[in-house]
């Protein structure tokens, strides 16, 4: 039991941010990581199988060559010596060459095989991670922030290319190397070999404790570098501000600390490696050396031949300078591990809005909306919504007004699933929500916010993101439609004039038509306005509510709205107060009752009066 | 977005990272540290196998005992040291290279931070933070170890060549002719291989910029169920990535190999030469294996070389693009002028704006004087240019004729901390952080105290804040994305009028607040602009109705200036524009 609650405790994103995690979690993230490697790798057996294959060709050639040196010293020179021509030393000569050109082709072979089996995997957790963020709820991406998500998919997969790209090859090569120069210690001389071998126990150690500490250290690195990126990415989205308000010393002094952390977590892990590497290095220095004593004071007896010695030598460099390589694969692979945990963690996360196992299929949507019991809060023991019955019949079209804050959004949000309720059913022709599948529930139901966002590229683009295989001549149409179409064609370049990072280049009026447009475009059969005229001057804000007395026709509409002038549309008003419905009625029977709403429209009447 | 424009020049490539080497300058101690440790720890081992060599020649063939374990000895120091030196080298560049890389970070972000609108609304932060993280740490790599292995594999490559050539000449002049195969090769890879890493450097920077997007947009993406087509466009950057990398590969996988080729077939024809000269007694045997292990021993250098200069490409065009941004001159940097005690009269002369690149001005002749303490309303029709002409007074643009003065001066003439502490801004869209309640409100006053905060956000009818789980700690989400939108316009606008700003301009900031708080926000706002000079942009009479003066802005000019009734009766465009919204 108590492992159930730990293990869950630690799923998905949880560890981020953690400095000490307990020795059996941090085996679980461990695992975890490795399991998505496996997953990543699994599907290129084959390459790696056949990269095996290339590898073992391209080091056997590659190790023949030393042999064949001191086979040429060793038989080739006396044989000369003995006037017995060139025929053997050309042999030799000949058989280096041809491993030479035989390594060559193989290594290249390597390099290709390796670098595409690299590159796919990078493209495949690339489009993983993506999309699982695409998915994973509201909920999560406003605890999560943009930055974090930018630096899991730039540079914790950075890290990963690290380790596929340079990683790969050099560990492949080295343990074969490795292997295969053991071996050859090995049968050229037994006994030399041996000593040659002996150190190996030691190498095992000092692996051991470096893998151990610098698991540590490179998580730091990752969560240090995630905290300056998301601090760099939120300072520069909102640059105007921190502009106006002079906050750019206290930015830069953040930014600073951030960056200083960093270091210092880089710093940490490069003096690991900093002992690391050279104690690799002097045990096999110390090797070297105990080989040569050994092995001169062999030869002296004539135990071993100086060939062999010379070959000896040759070997234990070989043998010794891929322990190098493989430190440094060791260390790629404890910073690309630390990275494959955040990025495993991602991918754990269960999306909080989950998808239906047995979607319902609802082929054409009528529109009828109803909430039966849906009580909702965003942080627990905080309720927005107590409870709430609410009957929106198809082709309605309802108001919404209220005090900010009454819990109006939080309606509709409901509405297009933004989130799911925590207790009771939002349905859409019966239907509960959570049985649709996302493409049907998005067809039926679209809203347009209080945040427009406009991605970059043309304002056809922007408009089309409402359904991308229209037509341009149904673009201008919906452009048309809500009174977007003069202003468009007096960009320059028309439709097809850039928007500007965050449609940027327009203003903020110009942005909500096109939002508006979008969602016209988008033809659903539940249409919700969430404050979508606040920026328009009136003249244009009359023009949208024209069109959309026509538009709205046999489509369920729910419209929040402030300015009263946009109830006049409405079939039907709910007056909301403290997550409640209070008023619910046609709106002349809503005034004539006295009640809050009458009491706001006399409000509105008196601000309107000001015009005169 | 930009980056695409510029096409990779390699010489302009390389100026850019060596214009880089002035961050090494603290360093310089420690460099010559890790330097001579490295350049040592060569020496070592290239040394060994001499002492090899001496073993065989000596001991082995003379049969000396003693000399055996005391070049065995020699050996075991010389490996200690040389272990020793490499401790050294890496444990002194890690100070300094990521000493290098924080401080390029900090001054990259620090002109960032110092240039002006117009540069951020082009330049995507994807794009930004591709140079600031993966371009930086290029570099770093570059700076830490290609650099350093460049320098020392040459001088590794030339010391065993001349040791070679002093061994036995003819050998040694072969073994120095096959590097110019390497040579001619080197320099055609490096041009094609500049070209490809500048297209994944942007290519990834787009790809950041589309994940940024991806991540700021998830709303509307959700909202119109559009995953997939996000997803489209994602996936399209991705494959250019994936395919201009697999181009990367290939060319190096081509050039990797050629230089492994190189040393192999001069090692044949050495031991070849070689066993020719010992049979004809030219050389002796341990001569030649001491050559030979030589001539191996440069099979890795060599091959190094071609990673490093890869690398060296690699980090040229990061350095780049890393200049591309710290050469964009900050064009909005203040003058010498503070206001002593600012009134506030705020005077627009004959000012035009227009975008870069823009056929038309967005604002033309505007002249307008605000004395201190009254309060103008500027109305006009949606993209007129009322936004724009806010941004001007605290300079997050500059005008292009004509001038904007606050008390006579010239707002150019201001340093930029008087300027924006004499104006206060609430925007349209209210930008908010991931940071406290507090520490938003308080953005630009650091000092201010729980009263002032208190009475900001009375203005703005914001106490809600006061009961939020955390109060005024609460962290709220990104962008204040947990708020309402109204909350958060209420929020920006008690960031404005904290610290009573001299001049306050409020952008149509009451639009997403419901009628009544609308008017008590307006009750209390009143008060505020009471004393203070301000720009009101509006949309709604009752908002007009703060003002003394209203402008009426037409095709990017005021058409009209006057009191509210005089343009309502006087001025039939005004009238559509603000009179009577229709009544239920
Ligand atoms: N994502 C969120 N996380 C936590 N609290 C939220 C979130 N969104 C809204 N709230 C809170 O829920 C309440 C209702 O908000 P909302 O539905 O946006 O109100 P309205 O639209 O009526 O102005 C507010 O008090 C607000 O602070
Ligand atoms: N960064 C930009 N680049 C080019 N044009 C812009 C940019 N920002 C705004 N514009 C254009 O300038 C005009 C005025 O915009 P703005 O001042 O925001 O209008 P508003 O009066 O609605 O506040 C609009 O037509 C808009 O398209
Ligand atoms: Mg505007």
């Amino acid at each position: 039991m108590m492992t159930v609650s730990t293990d869950r405790q630690w799923q998905g994103v949880a560890a981020e941010n953690q400095d000490d995690v307990p020795q059996k979690v941090s085996l679980l993230l461990r695992e975890r990581s490795r399991r998505l490697l496996g997953e990543l790798l699994r599907p290129h057996r084959r390459a790696i199988a056949r990269l095996v294959v290339v590898v073992l060709l391209s080091n056997v050639a590659g190790l023949s060559i030393p042999y064949l040196v001191a086979l040429g010293i060793d038989t080739g020179i006396p044989a000369l010596a003995r006037g017995e021509g060139m025929g053997i030393t050309l042999m030799i000569v000949g058989s280096i060459l041809g491993a030479a050109l035989a390594q060559a082709l193989t290594r290249q072979a390597f390099l290709r095989i390796s670098g595409r089996i690299g590159q796919d995997v990078l493209l495949e957790l690339r489009r993983r991670v993506f999309t699982h963020f695409q998915r994973l709820s509201l909920s999560f991406h406003e605890k999560y922030t943009s930055g974090r998500v930018i630096s899991r998919l730039t540079s914790d997969v950075e890290a990963l290319a690290e380790l596929l790209q340079a990683g790969f090859d050099g560990l492949v090569t080295a343990v074969l190397t490795l292997v295969g120069t053991a071996v050859m210690l090995l049968i050229l001389d037994v006994h030399l070999g041996l000593v040659a071998l002996a150190p190996l126990p030691l190498l095992f150690l000092a692996t051991r404790w470096f893998r151990r500490q610098s698991a540590l250290a490179y998580r730091r690195t990752r969560e240090t570098v995630a905290l300056v990126i998301v601090h760099f990415v939120e300072s520069m989205t909102g640059i105007r501000a921190a502009q106006t308000f002079r906050r750019e010393p206290r930015n830069q002094e953040i930014f600073e600390q951030l960056n200083e952390d960093y270091r210092a977590a880089n710093a940490r892990s490069m003096h690991l490696v900093a002992i690391f590497m050279p104690g690799i290095k002097l045990i096999g220095n110390v090797t070297i050396a105990l080989v040569l004593v050994y092995g001169g004071w062999l030869a002296f007896r004539q135990e071993v031949t100086v060939g062999v010695l010379a070959a000896f030598l040759l070997y234990l460099r070989q043998f010794y300078e891929p322990m190098q390589e493989i430190s440094q694969f060791y260390n790629t692979l404890q910073s690309a591990g630390a990275a494959l945990e955040k990025l495993s963690g991602v991918l754990e996360e269960p999306p909080g809005v989950a998808e239906p196992e047995h979607p319902v299929p609802l082929p054409a949507a009528r529109g009828a909306v109803t909430f039966a019991g849906v009580r909702f809060s965003y942080t627990p023991d905080i309720p927005i919504l107590p409870e709430l019955d609410l009957e929106i019949p198809a082709g309605q079209t309802v108001a919404v007004v209220g005090a900010t804050g009454a819990g109006k959004t939080t309606v509709v949000k409901l509405i297009s699933r933004f989130y799911d309720p925590v207790a009771g059913r939002v349905l859409l022709d019966g239907v509960d929500l959570r049985d649709l599948d996302e493409a049907t529930l998005r067809r039926a139901v679209v809203m347009v916010t209080q945040e427009n966002f406009l991605f970059s590229g043309t304002v056809a683009d922007n408009i089309r993101f409402g359904r991308p295989d229209a037509p341009m001549a149904d673009v201008v149409a919906a452009a048309t439609a809500v009174g977007a179409h003069p202003f468009i064609s007096g960009l320059p370049g028309g439709y097809e004039a850039e928007v500007g990072k965050r449609g940027g280049r327009m203003s903020a009026g110009q942005r909500q038509l096109v939002a508006f447009a979008r969602a016209f475009l988008a033809d659903p059969a539940v249409l919700i306005l969430d404050e979508a005229t606040s920026s328009l001057d009136v003249p244009s804000e009359r023009l949208v509510q024209r069109a959309l007395r026509t538009i709205l026709a046999g489509r369920t509409a729910v419209i929040i709205a402030h300015r009263l002038s946009t109830v006049e549309i409405a079939d039907r008003v709910l007056v909301m107060a403290d997550g409640r419905v209070v008023e619910d009625g046609p709106p002349d029977r809503l005034i004539a009752a006295s009640g809050r709403f009458a009491g706001l429209h006399t409000a509105w009447l008196e601000s309107l009066s000001a015009s005169g | 977005m930009s980056a695409d424009d510029e096409p990779p020049s390699a010489p302009s490539a390389s100026i850019s990272l060596w214009r880089l080497r002035s961050y090494l300058r603290p360093y310089v101690g420690t460099l010559i540290v890790a330097w001579l440790a490295a350049i040592l720890s060569i020496a070592a081992s290239t040394v060994i196998p001499l002492v090899g060599r001496e073993i065989i020649d000596g001991p082995v063939v003379r049969g000396d005992q003693g000399a055996l374990l005391w070049l065995g000895a020699l050996t075991l120091a010389l490996g200690v040291v040389e272990a020793f030196l490499i401790f050294l080298r890496r444990w002194t560049q890690g100070f300094l290279v990521f000493g290098v890389e924080t401080a390029i970070r900090n001054d990259l972000y620090a002109h960032l931070q110092r240039l002006p609108m117009s540069f951020h609304d082009e330049w995507q932060s994807g794009q930004l933070l591709s140079r600031a993280t993966t371009d930086l740490s290029t570099i770093r790599r570059f700076f830490g170890f290609g650099a350093l292995f460049l320098v020392m594999n040459i001088l590794q490559l030339t010391t065993v060549t001349i040791l070679l050539l002093r061994m036995h000449w003819p050998l040694g002049l072969l073994v120095a002719v096959s590097a110019l195969p390497i040579v001619y090769v080197s320099i055609r890879f490096e041009h094609r291989y500049t070209v490809l890493s500048r297209q994944v450097q942007d290519e990834q920077g787009d790809l950041a910029t589309i994940v940024e997007e991806s991540a700021l947009g998830i709303r509307t993406i959700k909202a119109f169920g559009r995953r997939g087509h996000v997803f489209g466009g994602y996936d399209e950057v991705a494959g250019k990535v994936y395919r201009t990398s697999m181009a990367k590969v290939r060319l190096g996988s081509r050039f990797f190999t050629f230089l492994e080729v190189i040393p192999n077939v001069t090692l044949a024809l050495v031991l070849l030469l070689g066993a020719a000269a010992v049979a004809g007694g030219g050389l002796s045997l341990g001569t030649l294996v001491a050559f030979t292990t030589m001539v191996l021993q440069l099979a890795w250098p060599v091959a190094a070389l071609g990673y490093i200069l890869a690398m060296g490409q690699e980090a040229m065009t990061a350095a780049d693009r890393v200049m591309e941004v710290l050469d964009t001159p900050p064009s909005i940097v203040g003058g010498p002028v503070v206001i002593e005690r600012p009134r506030g009269h705020l005077r627009f002369e004959g000012v035009e704006f227009r975008f870069p690149g823009a056929d038309r001005p967005v604002l033309r002749d505007v002249t307008l004087d605000v004395r201190p303490g009254e309060t103008v309303a500027i109305v006009g029709a949606t993209g007129s240019g009322k936004t724009t002409l806010t941004a001007l007074v605290p300079r997050l643009a500059d005008v292009t004729a004509g001038r904007v003065t606050i008390d006579g001066q010239d707002v150019r003439d201001l340093t930029l901390p008087a300027l924006r502490s004499v104006v206060a801004t609430a925007f349209e869209e209210p930008t908010l952080f991931s940071m406290s309640v507090r520490e938003n409100v308080t953005l630009g006053h650091g000092q201010a105290s729980e009263e002032e905060v208190r009475a900001a956000l009375e203005v703005a009818q914001a106490t809600f804040a006061y009961d939020l789980p955390w109060g005024l700690e609460t962290r709220i989400g990104e962008q204040g994305m947990s708020l309402s939108g109204g909350q958060r316009q209420r929020l920006a606008l008690a960031r404005a009028v904290l610290g009573h700003p001299k001049i306050l301009v409020l952008d149509d900031t009451l639009s997403a607040l419901d009628v009544e708080t609308e008017a008590l926000v307006e009750e209390a706002l009143r008060r505020v602009l009471a004393d203070a000079t301000g720009i009101v942009v509006a949309h709604r009479a009752s908002t007009v109705l703060l003002a003394d003066r209203v402008a009426l802005l037409r095709d990017g000019t005021i058409a009209h200036v006057g009191t509210h009734h005089q343009l309502l009766n006087e001025v039939p465009e005004y009238r559509s524009l603000l009179a009577a919204e229709e009544v239920v």
